[in-house]
C-alpha cells in the first residue's frame, strides 16, 4: 500500500525553513524532488555530522530533513538552470521554497510567472516575516524568531536574572513548516474540487505567534501577561512546581493534581503502599477530598478547605515523585490513573519499550556506510496507506540523470 | 451570523468533531478557519467540562459559567456546537445520522474510549464505509501505554522536548506552555487533510491513530541521529544549553541582557560578514580583538564573546539593539512580550492576525489567526466558540431533518 500522498509530484527548493515541510510530504507517499545548487545546499553543511566528520554526505540534520527525497541540481543562477527548474514546476503539484523576499521574483520564478504555464500549481512560499508585510526584509533565524514571536518569552526559570530560553532544535521554523503544510494540504483539497491551484505565503513570525496558547489568549482576553516559571506554564500569577528530582537524580513532570474522588483515593492509597503516610499528614486532607464529588478549579482560592485539599493532592505526588526513581514514578503513577511523565533525553524515546512495541523507530539503509541507521519515524498510522521513511536522503545530484535528462 | 468574505478552500468538507482541549480542538479550528464545517458534540449531562477549558480562565469580566472560557473560545472559533448524550439509545443514533452525513470524524480522548462508547474504527466504518476517522491521544491507541493519560507538558517531557529545554547545568527550563498541543493539533489537522486527499483519489476512508509524543520526538530528528549514528547522548555536562547551541553553530547566538527590568535581546551571528556588521555596529576595541575574527575562534572563545556583548547590550533598549542590528543586516530581535508582539509589531497587525470573533455571550473577543494567507481561497475568522448546544437546531433541524417539536421532546428527555 501506498501512502496518503502517493501520486503527488513537489519541487522544494532546498532551504532550512522548509525542509521539515517537504519532508512530512515524502513521508506520505508525495514524490518530492529536493532542487540545491551543484556546489550542494548550505545545509548540507550543518552538524552534527556522522562519525563528526564533516562531508557533504555526511549531515546528520541533512539525512533527518530530507530523508525520503529525491535530489537534483540546478545552477539557479544561469537561463539554463532556471528553465529547467520551469520545466520541473510545469507538472509538479506544490512549489515549496524558503527563498528570501525578492529572489524568486528576481528569478522569474514566482507565482504570477508560473500559473500561466501551471494554473494547478499550489506555490508555497516560506519566509520570516512573510512576503506581503512590514519587516519581511529583515533578517532572522530560528532564535531571533522565537524570540520575537512570544516563543521564548514562555520559557525559563522562576529565577528572571536568568534568560528566557529558547527550546532546542529549532522549533520556529519547524512551526512554520507545520502551517506551510497544513494550508498547502487545503489548497490542494481545495484544488481537487476547482482545478485551481494558488499561492500561499507563510509567515513564520506570525506562525509562532499564534503557537504560544495562553501567552497569547490571556493577553487577548483580559489583557493579563503571563510569565516564565521553572519547568511549567507560564502564567500572570505564580504557580507552584510540577517538576521533581527523583530519588534517581532524574526529573519527573508531576502534572495536573487530582481533583475527582477516585484520584485522591487512588493517591491516598498510593501512598499507603509506599508507606509513606507517616511522612505525610496531610493525608487526611486527601481523605476529604475523596469526600468531595470534584474540586471545581475556579473555586481554587476562593474555598479555603477546597484549596487546601488541592494542595496535599499536590504535594502528595511530589513527596511520591521524590521517593521512587523516576521511570518508576511515571509507570506506576500513571498505571493508578495519573497523567505523570519521565523527562527523557529525545534518544531515550528510540530505547523505550512502548515505542519500539509501536514500531516508532524505523531503520533507514545507508548502503555507501554500510549501516542501517535508526531514524526517529512517522507519528501517525493511516491503516489504509500508511506512510514511512522510505530512503536516506538523496547524494549531491543523485537524480539529476533519471529527472533532468529527460527536460534537457 | 456573518459569511465570511470570500469562498475558504474546505467549505465542501463536514467534521463530526468530539476532540477538545487544544490538542485536538486545535486542529479543527485550523479547519473551520479554512471554511470546513466543524459540528463540535459535547456531553449535555456534563455541560461539556470533558474539555475542561470550557469554563476555564481568563475571563471577559466578571461572569463565569461553561460558555465564559476564554481558552476554549480561542480554540473552537467558527465551528458549530451540539449536545448529544451518547449514553442514551437515541443520543447515538442522532450521533451515527451525524456521521453519515460527515466526512470525518476527529477526537482525543484517551485511547479506548470511542470502543466504549461503540464508536470505535469498526462501529464507524459501519455506519459510513468511507469514513476517515482521526484519533489523537498522547501515547497512541496500541503499545503498552496507550492507556496513559496526557496533558501538553506530560508529552513534551517523555517526547524529550522539555529537556532539551534549558540552560546548562540547571534542571530543564522546559515549555511555559503547551507547545505540543498546538504542534499535536497541526499534525492532527495534516493526517485529516492527508486523508482527505487519499479519499478523493481512492475513494476510501482510513483510520489515523496519531500519538503526539511520536510527533514530539521527530521534533528532535537531528539529536537522535547523533545518538544513533554517533553515540553522542543530549544527557551530557553542559547539555542542553538551548539558546546558545545551535544547528549550524553559531557565535555569538544567545539571549543577552538589556537596559531596563528582566528586558532581553537575542543576537545569531550566521557568518563572518554578520559578524563584521555588528563589529562595525559596536565600534569598541575589544569587537575587533583579533580571536573573535572567526566564526571558529568565536565558538572557541564563546564565554569572553558572551560576557563582552552582554556588557555592550546592557546598557541599551532592547528594540535599539534589535533596530540597529537588523539594520546593518544581522538578525536580532528583542524578546517580546504579548503586548508588544500582539499590539505593538507591525508585522502581526498587518497580518490581520488576531482577528476579532463574535460570541454569543463573551462578545467581541480577539483570537489567534493563522499565520498564513492564501492568495485565492484565505481563512477567515468571525464567529466565536458554540456556546453550549448553541447550533443544536441547526443541525438536527437544518442538517438532520428532525422537527422542532421532537429536538423540545430531546431536550426534555436529556438526549441533547
Amino acid at each position: 500500500m501506498a501512502g496518503p500522498l502517493a501520486g503527488l509530484r513537489v519541487i522544494e527548493l532546498a532551504h532550512e525553513r522548509g525542509a521539515l515541510a517537504g519532508r512530512l510530504l515524502a513521508d506520505a507517499g508525495a514524490d518530492v524532488v529536493l532542487v540545491e545548487p551543484p556546489g550542494g545546499a548550505p545545509q548540507r553543511y550543518h552538524e552534527p555530522f556522522a562519525d563528526d566528520r564533516p562531508g557533504l554526505e555526511r549531515s546528520l540534520s541533512w539525512w533527518h530533513y530530507n530523508a525520503g527525497k529525491r535530489g537534483v541540481t540546478l545552477d539557479l543562477d544561469t537561463a539554463e538552470g532556471c528553465g529547467l527548474l520551469r520545466r520541473l514546476i510545469a507538472d509538479a503539484d506544490v512549489l515549496i521554497e524558503g527563498e528570501d523576499p525578492g529572489r524568486m521574483a528576481g528569478l522569474g520564478l514566482d507565482y504570477a510567472d508560473l500559473e500561466a504555464r501551471n494554473p494547478r500549481l499550489v506555490m508555497v512560499s516560506i519566509t520570516p516575516f512573510g512576503r506581503a508585510a512590514p519587516r519581511s526584509g529583515e533578517p532572522a533565524t530560528d532564535l531571533t524568531l522565537a524570540a520575537g514571536s512570544g516563543m521564548a518569552w514562555m520559557n525559563g526559570y522562576d529565577d528572571h536574572s536568568l534568560p528566557p530560553v529558547r527550546g532546542g532544535g529549532n522549533q520556529a521554523y519547524h512551526t512554520g513548516a507545520h502551517y506551510a503544510a497544513m494550508s498547502l494540504l487545503a489548497a490542494l483539497v481545495y484544488r481537487d474540487l476547482s482545478g485551481a491551484g494558488q499561492h500561499i505565503d507563510v509567515n513564520i513570525n506570525a506562525c509562532c505567534n499564534v503557537t504560544t496558547e495562553s501567552g497569547s489568549y490571556a493577553w487577548l482576553v483580559s489583557g493579563a501577561s503571563v510569565f516564565r516559571q521553572t519547568g511549567r506554564h507560564a502564567a500572570a500569577h505564580p504557580t507552584s512546581p510540577t517538576q521533581v528530582r527523583c530519588s534517581d537524580g532524574r526529573f519527573v513532570n508531576t502534572g495536573v493534581p487530582p481533583r475527582t474522588a477516585g484520584e485522591f483515593e487512588s493517591l491516598r492509597d498510593w501512598l499507603l503502599d509506599l508507606g509513606l503516610q507517616d511522612r505525610f499528614p496531610e493525608i487526611v486532607l486527601l481523605e476529604m477530598g475523596m469526600e468531595r464529588e470534584f474540586v471545581d478549579p475556579a473555586r481554587i482560592g476562593v474555598d479555603d478547605e477546597l484549596t487546601a485539599i488541592y494542595a496535599a493532592g499536590r504535594d502528595a505526588l511530589v513527596l511520591i515523585a521524590r521517593s521512587l526513581p523516576a521511570y518508576e514514578f511515571f509507570r506506576e503513577g500513571q498505571d493508578r490513573g495519573f497523567a505523570v511523565g519521565i523527562i527523557y533525553a529525545p534518544e531515550e524515546v528510540m530505547d523505550d519499550p512502548h515505542f519500539q512495541e509501536r514500531g516508532f523507530p524505523v531503520s533507514v539503509e545507508h548502503p555507501e556506510l554500510g549501516r542501517e541507521i535508526a531514524y526517529p519515524g512517522v507519528p501517525y498510522r493511516f491503516n489504509g496507506s500508511p506512510c514511512e521513511v522510505a530512503r536516506r536522503a538523496p547524494k549531491l545530484g543523485e537524480h539529476d540523470d533519471e529527472i533532468l535528462r529527460p527536460l534537457r | 451570523m456573518t459569511s465570511p468574505s470570500s469562498e475558504r478552500p474546505l467549505e465542501h468538507i463536514r467534521i463530526c468533531d468530539l476532540t477538545g482541549q487544544l490538542a485536538g480542538a486545535g486542529a479543527t479550528k485550523t479547519l473551520a478557519a479554512l471554511g470546513a464545517e466543524v459540528i463540535r458534540v459535547e456531553d449535555p449531562v456534563r455541560q461539556g467540562r470533558w474539555d475542561i477549558l470550557r469554563g476555564a480562565p481568563p475571563f471577559v469580566d466578571k461572569r463565569r459559567g461553561v460558555n465564559l472560557g476564554g481558552g476554549f473560545n480561542n480554540h473552537n472559533t467558527e465551528k458549530l456546537g451540539v449536545t448529544i448524550n451518547l449514553r442514551t439509545r437515541r443520543g447515538r443514533e442522532l450521533l451515527k445520522d451525524l456521521i453519515r452525513l460527515s466526512d470525518v470524524v476527529s477526537e482525543n480522548f484517551a485511547a479506548g474510549v470511542m470502543d466504549r462508547l461503540g464508536f470505535g474504527w469498526e462501529s464507524l466504518r459501519e455506519i459510513s464505509p468511507d469514513i476517515i476517522y482521526v484519533s489523537h491521544c498522547g501515547f497512541g491507541h496500541t503499545g503498552p501505554y496507550r492507556r496513559y493519560k496526557t496533558w501538553g507538558p506530560i508529552v513534551q517531557a517523555v517526547s524529550g522536548l522539555t529537556m532539551t529545554s534549558g540552560l546548562p547545568d540547571r534542571e530543564p527550563a522546559g515549555w511555559g506552555y503547551s507547545y505540543m498541543d498546538h504542534t499535536g493539533a497541526y499534525y492532527m489537522a495534516i493526517a485529516i487533510l492527508m486523508a482527505i486527499l487519499h479519499r478523493n483519489r481512492c475513494g476510501e476512508g482510513q483510520w489515523v491513530d496519531l500519538a503526539c509524543t511520536e510527533a514530539g520526538a521527530t521534533l528532535h530528528g537531528p539529536a537522535i541521529l547523533d545518538h544513533t549514528v554517533n553515540g553522542r547522548p543530549m544527557r551530557r555536562d553542559g547539555s542542553p544549553d538551548s539558546n546558545r547551541r545551535n544547528w549550524p553553530a553559531m557565535a555569538p547566538h544567545g539571549i543577552y541582557p538589556a537596559r531596563g527590568e528582566d528586558r532581553w535581546v537575542a543576537i545569531a551571528c550566521r557568518d563572518d560578514a554578520d559578524w563584521q556588521a555588528c563589529v562595525e555596529v559596536i565600534g569598541l576595541p575589544w569587537a575587533r580583538d583579533a580571536r573573535f575574527g572567526s566564526r571558529e575562534t568565536r565558538l572557541a572563545e564563546r564565554d569572553a564573546l558572551d560576557t563582552r556583548l552582554s556588557a555592550w547590550t546592557g546598557e541599551q533598549d532592547p528594540y535599539e539593539v534589535e533596530r540597529r542590528l537588523v539594520g546593518a543586516g544581522v538578525p536580532a530581535a528583542a524578546v517580546r512580550s504579548p503586548e508588544e508582539r500582539i499590539d505593538r509589531d507591525a508585522n502581526t497587525s498587518a497580518w490581520s492576525l488576531f482577528p476579532t470573533a463574535a460570541h454569543r455571550e463573551m462578545g467581541q473577543v480577539r483570537v489567534d489567526g493563522l499565520g498564513v494567507h492564501l492568495s485565492a481561497t484565505d481563512w477567515s475568522i468571525e464567529r466565536g466558540a458554540p456556546c453550549l448546544g448553541e447550533h443544536n437546531e441547526r443541525v438536527f433541524h437544518g442538517l438532520l431533518g428532525l422537527s422542532l417539536e421532537e429536538i423540545a421532546e430531546l431536550g426534555k428527555a436529556g438526549v441533547i
